[in-house]
């Protein structure tokens, strides 16, 4: 099954307001792009349309979602910015 | 090319706090206002700003709008022109009013008043003890503001297209700004956008720089917009640096990790600042750490396989200090870099944080140039307001909190110079073909530039942050500045021949880059050569070889331009009902 969004939509979305969710973002994006299932890529594709703050606090560790799916792609993209 | 054609009374490049703040006035006002922004817009550079903003609520110690600007005027070393200055601190009170009556949540004292916390470079009666005029919605102050401005454009019904790109201003040949040419980054769909004012909010430039702060989206395009116009950028020599970023990625660590006792350390382990300032050490003045930092890169000492940062020094305080006193640092750390301050050291570089130079404007807002022996003269139908443009209230270096001051301000009266324009001119002047064409030009030009061998986006961009680092961040004499200037022009020449593969209509974010690496090297160009031509040192101007405030030749404002490259006006010392400030050694 194909992936929600082409990757270069989802390049121009993690285009943020902060450097820190830039960063974040597209290190994510760009080295799982190829291998993303579409579940992964429909959870990715979800959080992108969250508030900066939002995302932020989420990727930061200072907040916890009540939806597995969107803690898994959080951890993920944690674990992307410094492999 | 056949490209629809839409008509408004008011055009606003840009959708952060300033833009916004514009266009709620407008809409307001029944006028009919088109936004356009890269970015969705509470995705603004806006959202990052923490701090707050400053006003003389008097709400915490004793306060008024004239010590602000006391401290506004002292703090831009002189150069920042008081007129403008006095302006936005009698403003301020009402800005902030304003604010909350949209919804902005600021933080309250017991007594149910505003919240004020003390910042650097405040004081009460004109150089006395601190004050504390900072307002702020907890640390998410830009957040608020972004978020309740674009939901009160909402209802008063401004029209945003969104993940639009602005290509260029249009102009008629008697010098009136028309609107611009935008495309739809979903489709590269062109857009023409017809209006009787255009105003630039597109924020700053930071992205000029290897090491930032400043979002990806930063990229100075309104200011390159401007420059292409003629209209010449302002003070672009002045921009505000940070000692310690994290090397290669810009965050900032703030002073607070030097404050707990961490220190910086060269490759050799040497404690650093034990050398240029033996009395502070590390908590010497942010320039001074600043300089030292380059000095020990430049000198060799650097670490890291490419020798080009310094380590901050934590590990010594124990993790139960850090994780109490400095818990954000370590989080940011952990999740960056993989690093532990409580077990190992952090890479450090200085980071560009702000642009305190660009598109000059009046206080009205009113883009102005030169004309003759008439050193302001205002471009007919344009407008500017917040960090892409140089008003100029910051000077030579921007106080914390008169950031989002400056924006919601001058957003503001730039509107309400726009509504009494309006009354005046009630029609759409006729469109340009020529200044249309070029800007189509400039456009297809990465649409028709073939598959052949060409210089790629990414190692130009790449290289322009490098050499800008190098030669125009916080290590500055005619040597390196020299140096900088003539690689960058090798660079401006190299990017003609640029190429881009992906030549597809849909989400094209090659052919945005291309666009915005192209604003990037007109406004790099005007910094470096300011930069190279101001022989003296000023606020965050500071040159190793003119190490002193010069107010007998350098009190004035530069002026880059394309077509004349570095000129000067003078600076505005009069304010507008009181005594101006003379300029006198700037000590805290």
């Amino acid at each position: 099954m194909p992936l929600p969004v082409e990757y270069s939509e989802y390049k121009w979305r993690c285009r943020r307001g902060m450097l820190e969710l830039d960063i974040l973002l597209n290190s994510y994006l760009d080295k799982n792009y190829k291998t993303m299932t579409r579940e992964q890529g429909t959870a990715f594709d979800e959080i992108l349309d969250y508030p900066d703050q939002v995302l932020l606090d989420l990727l930061m560790g200072n907040m916890q979602s009540s939806d597995q799916s969107v803690n898994m792609i959080v951890k993920r993209i944690r674990e992307a910015v410094t492999s | 090319m056949d490209i629809p054609r839409r008509q408004f009374d008011s055009l606003i490049i840009g959708a952060g706090g300033g833009g916004l703040r514009a266009a709620l006035q407008l809409s307001n006002a029944d006028a009919s206002v088109a936004v356009v922004s890269k970015v969705f817009p509470t995705r603004s550079h806006t959202v990052a700003a923490q701090g707050g903003m400053n006003a003389a609520l008097a709400n915490v110690l004793p306060d008024n709008w004239h010590w602000h600007m006391f401290d506004t005027v002292k703090g831009s070393d002189y150069l920042g022109d008081q007129d403008a200055i006095e302006y936005m601190c009698r403003a301020a009170p009402k800005a902030v009013y304003e604010l909350e009556h949209f919804g902005v949540p600021f933080s309250r004292l017991d007594n149910g008043r505003i919240y004020q916390r003390p910042f650097g470079g405040q004081s009460q009666n004109f150089g006395g003890d601190q004050a504390a005029r900072t307002c702020a919605a907890a640390d998410r102050t830009g957040h608020a503001i972004l978020h309740s401005l674009y939901q009160q454009n909402i209802r008063a019904k401004t029209h945003f297209f969104d993940e639009y790109f602005a290509v260029d201003l249009l102009k008629d040949d008697e010098g009136y700004v028309l609107g611009a040419l935008a495309f739809n980054i979903h489709n590269g769909e062109p857009v023409l956008i017809e209006a009787k004012t255009t105003l630039l909010a597109t924020g700053g430039a930071g992205q000029i720089f290897r090491t930032t702060t400043n979002a990806l989206i930063n990229t100075g395009d309104g200011m390159a917009m401007a420059l292409r116009a003629g209209v010449p950028l302002m003070d672009m020599e002045f921009f505000q640096f940070h000692p310690t970023g994290i090397a290669g990625r810009g965050m900032l660590i703030t002073e607070g990790a030097r404050g707990e006792g961490g220190y910086l350390v060269n490759a050799d382990g040497e404690r650093l600042m034990e050398r240029y300032a033996p009395k502070a050490k590390d908590l010497a003045s942010r320039d001074v750490v600043s300089r030292s930092i380059a000095i020990e890169v430049r000198e060799g000492r650097g670490c890291g396989p490419n020798k080009d940062h310094v380590m901050l020094k934590l590990d010594h305080l124990g993790e139960d200090v850090i994780q109490k006193r400095l818990p954000g640092i370590r989080q940011t750390c952990i999740t960056f870099l993989g690093i532990d301050p409580a077990e190992a050291p952090i890479p450090i570089f200085p980071t560009l944080h702000y642009t305190m130079g660009g598109i000059p404007t009046n206080r009205f807002g009113q883009v102005v140039v030169p004309v003759k022996d008439t050193p302001e003269e205002p471009v007919p139908g344009l407008y500017a307001a917040g960090e892409c443009a140089c008003v100029s209230v910051h000077g030579a270096n921007r106080l914390g909190g008169n950031s989002l001051l400056d924006i919601l301000v001058f957003g503001r009266a730039a509107a309400n110079h726009i509504i009494d324009y309006l009354k005046e001119n009630h029609h759409h002047r006729a469109m340009n073909d020529s200044s249309l064409e070029s800007a189509v030009a400039r456009m297809q030009r990465w649409d028709n530039n073939g598959s052949g061998d060409g210089e790629t986006i990414s190692d130009l961009r790449n290289e322009l942050k490098t050499v800008m680092e190098e030669h125009c961040s916080v290590f500055r004499n005619d040597e390196v500045l020299g140096e900088g200037v003539t690689k960058v022009e090798q660079l401006v020449e190299r990017f003609k021949n640029a190429r881009i593969s992906d030549h597809s209509d849909v989400f094209n974010t090659a052919r945005v880059e291309a666009l915005e690496l192209e604003n990037m090297m007109g406004v790099a160009l005007a910094t470096i050569e300011s930069a190279y031509a101001r022989k003296e040192s000023r606020g965050a101007h500071s040159r190793t070889d003119y190490t002193e405030r010069d107010d007998k030749n350098w009190m004035r404002h530069s002026l880059y331009s394309f077509e004349a490259g570095v000129d000067y006006k003078p600076v505005r010392t009069k304010p507008m009902s009181v005594d101006s400030f003379p300029p006198k050694a700037r000590v805290y």
